[in-house]
């Protein structure tokens, strides 16, 4: 693993044109209580250093005192704007420990939710993204879309953003009726909504300005912090757990895992926007295949996992999610663990920062798509 | 008092009249300069508050949302909600500002405002200053207005802040060249420095049509650095909110910060208004050569409409490109005037000179 350099900062008289700026907890861009202690030159960045911890919720721990069901609950609040995926990942960890099968409706409905969240995540992160770039309007555009999904969740499940529709050995309920009619009726619309992102920031000659050849990761950095997920594959690291480990209904469609060689922010920019068109592909796919079936295995009401260790990953919106549980055969976990991306790329921003502009700071750890508690958890 | 909609001369010059007829000379222009004061600052005051409503709406409509729409019909009265709300706030200081400079910068950036602002010609006798070096002395004193910025950001103590004055003190400074040059090219064409010339010149045709290519050239490029001596997106650097929070009036509260808000649209205002005096003819109606009865009929428009209709529509192309694009570099933004925006003014001031020498123009 390549070291992270420090640049040494010296105090004497004459280096007066060096100086530190905190940026956070509390500032527009962090997207939540990140602290980037930056050091400056002019307007040059010479080294970041994150600190992270000032949401700590201390998860992980709490995790010990839950039952298996009640943990999928708290995964919601780690990484919010995946969700769906984070639930799924504990539930299968726990189903690969006790060893059954959920049903192919199951299967299908997980893989549906699980693009149509990783849709939602994009868009909020496209709209975020423009913002930080300083076109304010892409953040409207994508919160229209990304409402309408929001309300499919809200009619399927309950809820909006946590959803919690995993539970072990399946779902909580059933799908709604309007399910299937909605979805396809979403995505009628949205591909006729998506080429209008291009539009209106991707073609924007300021924007590729702003992002070709700026925030360069280099495919051993990618590997070596570990950059999962979209971030990854711009560098060329091809990690797609859906590829590569399939799970749930991943295996029997057909989709792309999206490369891109380039390693600068727009190509960490235009992977998303090609994953959004291949999670539409995927969804298409499925939606109307859904096949008959339970909508959850009866399981036993306290759960004990057999003693062991059990590790499940699955992709998120951000990257590779990991759930490693040890249990002594208890109803609670002797100990969780989270792999999650957020963190692991965070740290990759120093090396991708350095030399360039406090703007372009700004605009490639945007392009990372930080979720602060994902980090912290 | 003979009022008329269409020339406020007369008006103008009974008031001053009857000021003349009533007291002595020094107490008539004492009055005299006390009523203009109290004109300007009313109709900066409602302008402002105007274009802020203005551009919510205009924000709203680019962003698929319906803007203010609770206070009063239509939301009218919300920036006079907000600005009420400004007016009660607490003024907070840091703690080491520099007390004298902190509190002096938003008068001197609001100062730069004022004063630029009283050589337009608004109307046919609805201008205060009207003497041979007005163009000249227009970008002079806006070009104060960076004083008051990089004071703001150099007294308030904050990293943030000073990071935003010295971007704009950069840009500004830059950004000066363009507008000046552009506006060169124009008074090479018009033959004058003097507003009342420039506008009078343009009775038969604008200038943005009679002075043909090198006239749209310049207007594109004062309109491009126009907006960049605004501060306004997307060359909107000095207060970046994503990167620096609000940059140089990052520390500023209450009425203080309100100065800087009302500054930026005055700015704002006076940008677009020059661009329509000096390319779209100012308070001139649209006058196309010789079609007597279509000008007649563009006669029975007030000037002060006409004048008032270019500078909104100017000041909607700016709110537009606001809200469409990202916002660019420092690096960027220096490239784009030193680069390219000031070599391709002084070349277009040489394509004007040749224009008129030649007489190649309508």
């Amino acid at each position: 693993m390549s070291e992270i350099k420090e640049v040494i900062v010296k105090t004497d008289r004459m280096a007066t044109d060096r100086y530190q700026v905190n940026m956070g907890p509390q500032h527009p861009s962090t997207h939540g209580v990140l602290r980037l202690l930056v050091t400056l030159e002019g307007e040059k960045v010479l080294n970041v250093q994150p600190h992270t911890g000032y949401i700590h919720s201390g998860i992980e721990k709490m995790c010990e005192a839950l039952t298996y069901p009640q943990i999928i609950h708290l995964t919601d609040r780690m990484d919010y704007l995946s969700a769906h995926m984070s639930n799924e990942a504990v539930a299968l960890c726990v189903e690969n420990a006790l060893q059954v099968e959920v049903s192919d409706r199951v299967k299908y409905i997980r893989t549906i939710m699980d693009e149509l969240t990783r849709l939602a995540s994009h868009q909020l992160w496209w709209c975020v993204y423009g913002m930080d770039l300083g076109a304010l309007t892409t953040f409207f555009y994508g919160l229209r879309d990304r409402e309408l999904i929001l309300d499919i969740f809200e009619e399927t499940c309950g809820a909006r953003m946590t959803v919690s529709y995993n539970t072990p050995g399946g779902l909580m309920f059933d799908i709604h009726p309007n399910f299937q009619k909605r979805v396809k009726d979403y995505l009628k619309y949205f591909k006729t909504k998506l080429p209008e992102y291009d539009e209106l920031l991707s073609g924007n000659v300021i924007m590729r300005e702003r992002t070709e050849g700026i925030g360069y990761l280099t495919l051993e950095d990618a590997i070596d912090f570990g950059v999962t997920g979209p971030s990854g594959r711009a560098s060329g690291f091809s990690n797609d757990i859906r590829k590569h480990q399939p799970y749930s209904a991943y295996p029997f469609v057909k989709f792309n895992e999206i490369l891109d060689h380039r390693c600068d922010s727009l190509a960490r920019y235009e992977v998303r926007i090609k994953e959004m068109w291949e999670s539409i592909s995927i969804i298409e796919q499925l939606i109307d295949n859904i096949p008959e079936g339970d909508y959850a295995l009866k399981m036993k009401g306290v759960m004990k996992l057999p003693e062991g260790e059990f590790y499940q990953r699955v992709e998120t919106a951000r990257g590779e999610f990991g759930v490693f549980i040890i249990s002594d055969g208890k109803k609670n976990p002797y100990r969780l663990k989270f792999r999650s991306s957020g963190f692991s790329n965070l740290f990759a921003l120093n090396n991708m920062a350095k030399g360039h502009k406090i703007a372009d700071l700004v605009a490639i750890m945007s392009t990372l798509d930080l979720i602060i508690p994902d980090i912290d958890r | 008092m003979a009022f008329n909609i269409y020339d406020f001369t007369t008006l103008t010059h009974d008031i001053h009249v009857g000021l003349a007829e009533s007291f002595s000379p020094f107490l008539a222009t004492t009055i005299e300069w006390v009523i203009v004061g109290v004109v300007y600052l009313i109709f900066v005051a409602l302008f402002g508050l105007f274009l802020v409503y203005a551009e919510r709406k205009v924000c709203a409509a680019f962003q698929q949302r319906l803007g203010p729409n609770r206070v009063g019909p239509w939301g009218i009265f919300q920036t006079i909600a907000d600005f009420i709300k400004l007016l009660m706030k607490e003024l907070i200081m840091p703690r080491k500002a520099d007390w004298f400079l902190y509190n002096i910068a938003p008068f001197i950036v609001i100062i730069a405002s004022f004063l630029a602002i009283a050589v337009l010609p608004f109307a046919p006798g609805l201008q205060s200053l009207d003497f041979d070096i007005g163009v000249f002395y227009l970008t002079a004193v806006s070009s104060v207005g960076v004083i008051g910025i990089l004071l703001a950001g150099w007294s308030s103590n904050n990293k943030f802040s000073i990071i935003g004055a010295m971007r704009s003190g950069a840009q500004i400074l830059s950004y000066e060249l363009s507008v000046s040059l552009s506006l060169l090219t124009m008074v090479v064409f018009a033959g004058s420095m003097q507003f009342s010339t420039i506008v009078e010149g343009q009775r038969d045709a604008w200038f943005i049509f009679s002075g043909h290519i090198p006239a749209i050239i310049a207007f594109v490029i004062f309109l491009i650095a126009g907006t960049a001596e605004t501060n306004r997106g997307p060359f909107d650097l000095a207060e970046a909110e994503s990167e620096l929070v609000a940059g140089f009036h990052t520390e500023y509260s209450g009425i203080k910060f309100a100065m800087f808000f009302l500054a930026e649209y005055i700015n704002l205002f006076i940008i677009s208004a020059v661009a329509a005096t000096v390319f779209l003819g100012g308070w001139m109606p649209l006058h196309f050569g010789n079609f007597e009865s279509f000008n007649h009929i563009m006669d029975f428009i007030p000037p002060i409409v006409w004048f008032f209709m270019k500078v909104l529509t100017v000041i909607f192309i700016i709110m537009w490109f606001k809200w469409t694009f990202p916002r660019l570099r420092v690096d960027q933004i220096l490239t784009l005037e030193w680069k390219y925006l000031l070599p391709i003014n002084l070349v277009n001031i040489l394509l004007m000179a040749l224009v008129v020498l030649t007489k190649f123009h309508f």
